[in-house]
């Protein structure tokens, strides 16, 4: 039977890939409305544990959907559910269940609404996942807005805190000139290519169609890294990165550190190691001094920070220069070693920060580094994952953090980048300065810290001020820190899990050296 | 008799974790046991071991196949003594910490266990990730000792000393990851195992600089001259028993780094910087020795006489010669073996003159103190290689090393033995004779030092009497490992 209306053809639509999408969308839009409901029960208790359950969901059907290999580019071309996509979702999915249990007590979801808050998480995860996922520029800047936009907001969610609207408010403005720029760059990149999907564009330069010197292309490239650059806080377009995570609600930063970094690399390894087949264009090296620049500057920026949150923001800069490492070489070994550091991260970040929150919300001191002070004599629960996450953070052997790097920086040597190599490894060297401060403080008592005072803070405590109160009134806090910790160690001595789920995801890209 | 070196080497740890569950005071006890165990066990390797045989007892499973690292253990001539110094060090250290009251006792007690498990790890490792593993592992607890039950500045000084060795050893680590990715043939897998790294082969060039990233790690942990800025401070801040495994354990597992890695490896690489750290190791000696000449306080002293000893040590392995070699791999076990009773018996001193260690406060102890004398004499005239000592037969041999090719850096070498011997007199006559002290309350020696020291002056004097039993185990593995540097060098001569 033809009809005329068959000349549109309406595209293909693999529900079963894109189920993991729909899980959160629709656990969106379901938060959404039931913290329209009144009643402390349904927005303390039901609305996270719906977006926990749409967040288990997803991951269920992550690992349902997992499949190694190059994947065909579902709706059109537009996304591809490929081990790529879903292993940096699942980070997401993971980052996202531990800011559900961070903010149980967290004034920034009473202040905004139980519901409009995890509604808008799980949006921004949502984007997330359409980004790494996106095999089309289209699709690419639309996951972008949709991850950025709620943050903005959720950056400002604690209404009552001026600093929390200004980091809202900062990362706006920031966050829409990267954006800007990114969609100026995917417009050139098309005007070069003439072609939106990333198969398209790959064909299109590695034929003869397309000059690799033509300086519409190169352009558009810089543009692009440049905007990716924002949302992954490479130097040096890192400078919003410790206002913002120290002004955000502690569960956002903790959120925004993990998950933006994933799903930003995520998309840059795909549409720069696969797509624009980096290898064969002239712009490894620039980006090389891109990330050995965001290591030094990350680093040493650390150095004199004395809020932890601070200190976390400027680490995760350093950090993300190892992280451009994997990127830059553009091989099978730098994907895989990038995907492997960034679980690692993920895991040994969420320890600090949890640790950070549970301190934060008793301590007269905030999130000043010296709120810390004596926590191995008071509270040895949350001083050792503290510990654990420095050392691993600085790469001391037997935590997950030393495997990482050994990694990356076999994938940097390999890929004929031994003096990134270097920089790394010197990075990491400047980094145990102030890794290393924190230990001391909570080890090593009176131990002064060198800086100015600041004034004590009013805050509300959650329990009756001794250690032990302070400990059970937030057990989900103490025991993430516990959780994520002991896995740091975990896969310091046993890293197999991880290097299987990284050997598939090396699979998903192809062309690669 | 099969013996499992994995026991060896974790025992330590798992009785740290155990001490962690139990009572607070146990918790010491737990961990005296297990290094009590684990020297006892070293006992049973010595007997076992097979002089004519290679690596033994080896221990090979998968780590990490994705990285090519590989959980291998063995034991050969190289390291059978060193494995053995830690196992012997260890006991009376912990001995000496489990009678003194600690704050958090668990968790002092807990890395003193890591520690050893760390060191011996980086002993018995056959596999050079698994190697730099235990390397790196090992500042850990140490940086935990002297930054929460040291003295005076601690953090700083334990900041500054993490920092200094890291800066050595991540370099290494980047080094080492190098060497395993460029020597991995087209289409191989890679491999940090040490025999499978030394059938293949990285060009010359290349070596050079891996081999003084290498050095760089090394000397530092030594340490050598010019890269020894962490000594003073950290020397003084640590606690006493601390400071003894750091000066007479750990300062070993660099240069045993050069013969077990950068030699058989790296020859060209090696031959390349012969040199130059033959230098190095001189102005070690001659700087080590004008210091510790010059200090006021006796850790000091040690802790200086130290680097011109590693000096020594470095020059006989670097002469590429096997009586250097063998020389300086019997040195090694000899200067362990002297450093930590010198630091327990400071520790000693130090008690009866309200905690003073410097000379000038100290003196007449040995009218009272004739036992604690006796220990003194004996093991400052083994520091000072009196003939008859293990000491004089590893320095003869280090300098007979260095006259066969070298003859001039042996001959100013020389001169750091002459002034060992009046340094160590100086330190000597300082402490235990001289017109006493205002706060000196001289008495003997108590029952616990006297049984932490008494063994080890022993083995020192076996080890004079009978160095044979070294010599003789060591001998094949030695003249395996500079074998090929040794051919190198012939090689550029002939040419």
């Amino acid at each position: 039977m033809t009809l005329p209306l068959a000349e549109i053809q309406a595209p293909d639509i693999d529900y079963k890939a894109l189920s993991p999408l729909m899980a959160t969308i629709g656990g969106s839009i379901v938060v959404l409305m039931v913290g329209l409901l009144r009643g402390r029960l349904v927005q303390t208790v039901l609305v996270p544990a719906l977006t926990a359950l749409s967040l288990l969901t997803a991951i269920g059907l992550t690992i349902w959907i997992w499949e190694p290999g190059v994947q065909q580019p579902i709706i059109e071309g537009s996304l591809t559910m490929d081990a790529l996509a879903l292993g940096v979702a699942v980070l997401v999915y993971v980052a996202g269940l531990v800011c559900v249990a961070l903010s149980l007590r967290a004034v920034a979801a009473r202040e905004a609404g139980h519901g409009e808050y995890h509604s808008m998480l799980l949006g921004s995860i949502t984007g997330m996942v359409v980004l790494a996922a996106s095999s089309d520029l289209i699709t690419l800047f639309v996951g972008i807005e949709l991850l950025s936009i709620p943050l903005y907001v959720l950056c400002a969610s604690e209404l009552h805190r001026r600093t929390s609207l200004e980091a809202g408010l900062k990362y706006l403005v920031i966050g829409s000139v990267g954006s800007a720029t990114l969609l100026y760059g995917l417009a050139l990149l098309y005007g070069a290519t003439g072609a939106m999907q990333f198969d398209a564009i790959a064909s299109a330069i590695s034929s003869d169609e397309v000059s690799l010197t033509d300086p519409l292309l190169l352009t558009g490239i810089g543009l692009i890294a440049t905007g990716l650059a924002f949302k992954a806080s490479v130097a040096p377009f890192h400078q919003w990165t410790p206002d913002v995570y120290q002004g955000a609600p502690t569960p956002i930063t903790t959120f925004m550190a993990v998950a933006t970094k994933a799903a930003a690399f995520g998309v840059a390894l795909r549409l720069f190691d696969g797509a624009l087949g980096l290898s064969q264009l002239e712009w490894g090296p620039a980006l090389a001094a891109l990330a050995a620049a965001t290591i030094v500057i990350g680093n040493v920026g650390a150095l004199t920070q004395r809020s932890l949150k601070r200190l976390l923001a400027w680490s995760s800069v350093a950090q993300a220069g190892y992280l451009m490492a994997g990127v830059v070489v553009g091989s099978t070994l730098g994907l895989q070693a990038t995907v492997f550091y960034l679980a690692v991260y993920l895991v040994m970040n969420v320890a600090a920060f949890a640790v950070v929150i549970a301190r934060e919300r008793v301590s007269e001191r905030g999130d000043d580094l010296s709120s810390l002070e004596n926590l191995g004599q008071t509270q040895p629960w949350l001083a050792w994952p503290m510990t654990i996450a420095m050392l691993s953070l600085a790469g001391v052997p037997a935590t997950a953090g030393f495997i990482g790097k050994f990694y990356l920086i076999d994938a940097a040597v390999a890929g004929d980048y031994a003096w990134l190599g270097i920089v790394i490894v010197v990075g990491a060297v400047v980094s145990f300065a102030y890794y290393l401060r924190v230990v001391a403080v909570m080890w090593m008592g009176g131990y002064e810290v060198e800086l100015p005072t600041i004034p004590p803070r009013q805050v509300k405590p959650v329990s009756g001020w001794s250690p032990e109160a302070d400990l059970s009134a937030q057990p989900e806090v103490a025991a993430i820190a516990i959780a994520f910790a002991a896995a740091t160690i975990l896969f310091g001595v046993w890293p197999d899990p991880l290097f299987d789920a990284a050997r598939d995801i090396g699979t998903a890209l192809s062309g690669l050296r | 008799m099969t013996i499992h070196l994995s026991i060896v080497l974790f025992l330590p740890l798992a009785t740290g974790l155990l001490g962690a569950f139990l009572p607070r005071g146990m918790a010491r006890w737990a961990v005296l046991a297990g290094t009590v165990a684990v020297l006892l066990y070293t006992v049973a390797l010595l007997v076992d071991f097979d002089a004519g045989g290679g690596v033994q007892y080896v221990t090979d499973d998968e780590w990490i196949p994705d990285l090519g690292i590989r959980y291998q253990l063995g034991i050969d001539g190289l390291n059978l003594f060193m494995v053995a110094l830690t196992a012997i060090a260890w006991v009376p250290c912990t001995l000496v910490a489990a009678f003194r009251q600690h704050d958090r006792p668990k968790l002092f007690f807990f890395n003193l266990a890591l520690a050893e498990t760390a060191v011996l790890g980086a002993f018995l490792a056959q596999d050079l990730a698994l190697f730099i593993v235990f390397f790196d592992l090992m500042l850990i607890p140490f940086y935990f000792m002297i930054g929460g039950w040291g003295t005076g500045d601690r953090v700083r000084a334990t900041t500054k000393f993490v920092i200094y060795t890291l800066a050595g050893s991540l370099l290494m680590m980047a080094a080492a990851i190098a060497l395993g990715v460029l020597s991995t043939p087209d289409g191989g897998e890679i491999s940090f195992s040490l025999a499978e790294l030394q059938q293949r082969s990285v060009s010359e060039g290349t070596q050079q600089w891996i081999v003084l990233l290498f050095a760089l790690a090394f000397f530092v942990k030594a340490p050598l001259f010019p890269l020894h800025g962490w000594v003073p401070e950290t020397y003084r801040s640590s606690p006493i028993v601390t400071i003894a495994l750091l000066g007479g354990v750990l300062s070993k597992v660099g240069v045993y780094g050069f013969l077990r890695i950068v030699l058989p490896i790296m020859p060209e690489g090696s031959q390349h910087w012969q040199e130059l750290f033959i230098i190095i190791a001189v102005f070690s000696i001659l700087y080590g020795s004008i210091l510790a000449f010059s200090q006021d306080n006796v850790r000091l002293v040690v802790a200086y006489s130290s680097i011109a000893q590693m000096g020594f040590i470095v020059l006989g392995i670097f002469a590429l010669e096997d009586k250097g070699a063998q020389g300086a791999v019997f040195q090694m076990l000899n200067h362990g073996l002297v450093v930590v009773p010198l630091f327990l018996i400071v520790g000693v001193i130090a008690a009866r003159a309200s905690g003073s260690e410097s000379l000038s406060e100290l003196g007449g102890m040995a009218f009272r103190a004739p036992v604690l004398a006796t220990l003194f004499l004996i093991v400052a005239f083994a520091t000072l290689a009196m003939p008859g000592s293990g000491n004089f037969v590893g320095e003869v041999l280090v300098l007979f090393g260095t006259f066969e090719d070298k003859l001039v850096y042996g001959l100013v070498a020389s001169a750091g033995v002459v002034l060992t011997a009046i340094y160590m007199i100086r330190v000597f006559g300082g402490t235990m004779h001289n017109p006493p002290g205002a706060d000196v309350e001289s008495s003997e020696i108590d029952g616990l030092h006297l049984a932490a020291i008494a063994p080890l002056v022993a083995v020192i004097v076996a080890l004079g009497v009978y160095p044979n039993f070294v010599v003789h185990r060591t001998e094949k593995a030695t003249t395996a490992s500079i074998q090929e540097a040794h051919g190198v060098g012939e090689q550029v001569a002939t040419r």
